[in-house]
């Protein structure tokens, strides 16, 4: 049995999300890729859907975050106003410290 | 498989809008393909003694029951309570249990719209809602141009929604995409305080809650 691993990021830590080569139940979608955001909310351990989906049921449980990134730097939408965000959740696997 | 363009061809349209989405696949009788798949699983598990047909009614009625009903009642008890309102806010599931509604997430996380930021919910990977409080999501919530549009050009798709949001309101687009469900909290009318919960409860509708309509 392992102790419980403290969390890698903390709320305000800036983060890039991955982009990894994978295939099957990825639950982060392309837009957020290679993308650079802050963390604003810790979710606690929750088992991978790309596990689940293949009936791997017994973990490991990754940290998942809940993700801001301005919505400027996702898109090039001229009606997106300066001040607007996206939040979405990435596991700690999708992430790397930017 | 039917896949009728004859009858329902694009060129009957006098307006623009896009691909359409197959939502249900059926026939010209109007049987549905997917509910003669489930039909006939059934019917091996019923003759195999896995599975009641009582048992799958009650399934369904679990499913159905939820409803924004009970949305509306725990947006109310924020709107009146402002200790009960904190609580929502830091833990969504334990506060909405508090008051008698089961939850099947994991967690419900709650967004406060306030005179200076709106909230939207969507899930651009399929589906996911907040089931247990909110009952089944609108169709137009699982379409492939809400889902698309609603993360990139957020402002636009709540015009078309009726919303047309001051330009210095901020706007935060929530992706439901893995283990968390959301519930935006709307802005309590400045004449809470006179009201019952019926008729506040009346106020609270199912796009208010996603934040189509604010």
């Amino acid at each position: 049995m392992s102790t419980a691993k403290a969390a890698r990021f903390a709320i305000g830590d800036r983060v890039r999300v991955l982009d990894l080569d994978k295939s099957g139940h990825v639950r982060i979608p392309a837009y957020v890729r290679g993308k650079c955001g802050k963390i604003v909310q810790y979710c606690g351990k929750y088992l991978n859907p790309e596990d689940l989906s293949i009936g791997k049921t017994s973990g490991p449980a990754f940290d998942l975050y809940r993700v801001e990134f301005t919505q400027a730097s996702l898109w090039d939408e001229p009606r997106n106003q300066s001040q607007d965000r996206l939040i979405i959740e990435i596991y700690d696997h999708w992430l790397t410290a930017a | 498989m039917h896949n009728d363009h004859e009858n329902h061809s694009h060129e009957d349209h006098d307006h623009q809008h896009e691909d359409h989405e197959a939502l249900v696949v059926e026939d010209d009788a109007g049987n549905l393909e997917s509910q003669i798949i489930i039909d006939a699983l059934q019917d091996v598990l019923i003759s195999k003694g896995l599975l009641t047909a009582p048992e799958v009614t009650k399934e369904i009625e679990k499913l159905e029951s939820p409803g924004v009903h009970l949305g509306a009642k725990v947006v109310v008890k924020a709107w009146k309570d402002s200790e009960y309102k904190q609580r929502l806010l830091s833990n969504g599931k334990s506060a909405i249990q508090e008051i008698g509604v089961a939850v099947g997430e994991a967690q419900i996380v709650v967004v406060e719209n306030t005179d200076t930021v709106h909230n939207l919910i969507t899930c651009t990977l399929c589906s996911c809602y907040p089931r247990s409080i909110l009952g089944q999501p609108p169709s137009w919530y699982i379409s492939k141009a809400y889902r698309a549009r609603a993360v990139r050009e957020p402002r636009k798709v709540l015009s078309e929604f009726g919303l047309d949001l001051d330009e210095d309101i901020q706007l935060i687009v929530h992706d439901s995409n893995a283990d968390m469900r959301y519930l935006v909290l709307p802005m309590a009318p400045d004449e809470a305080a006179q009201l019952d919960s019926h008729d506040l409860e009346a106020l609270v509708t199912r796009d208010r809650l996603i934040g189509v309509s604010r």
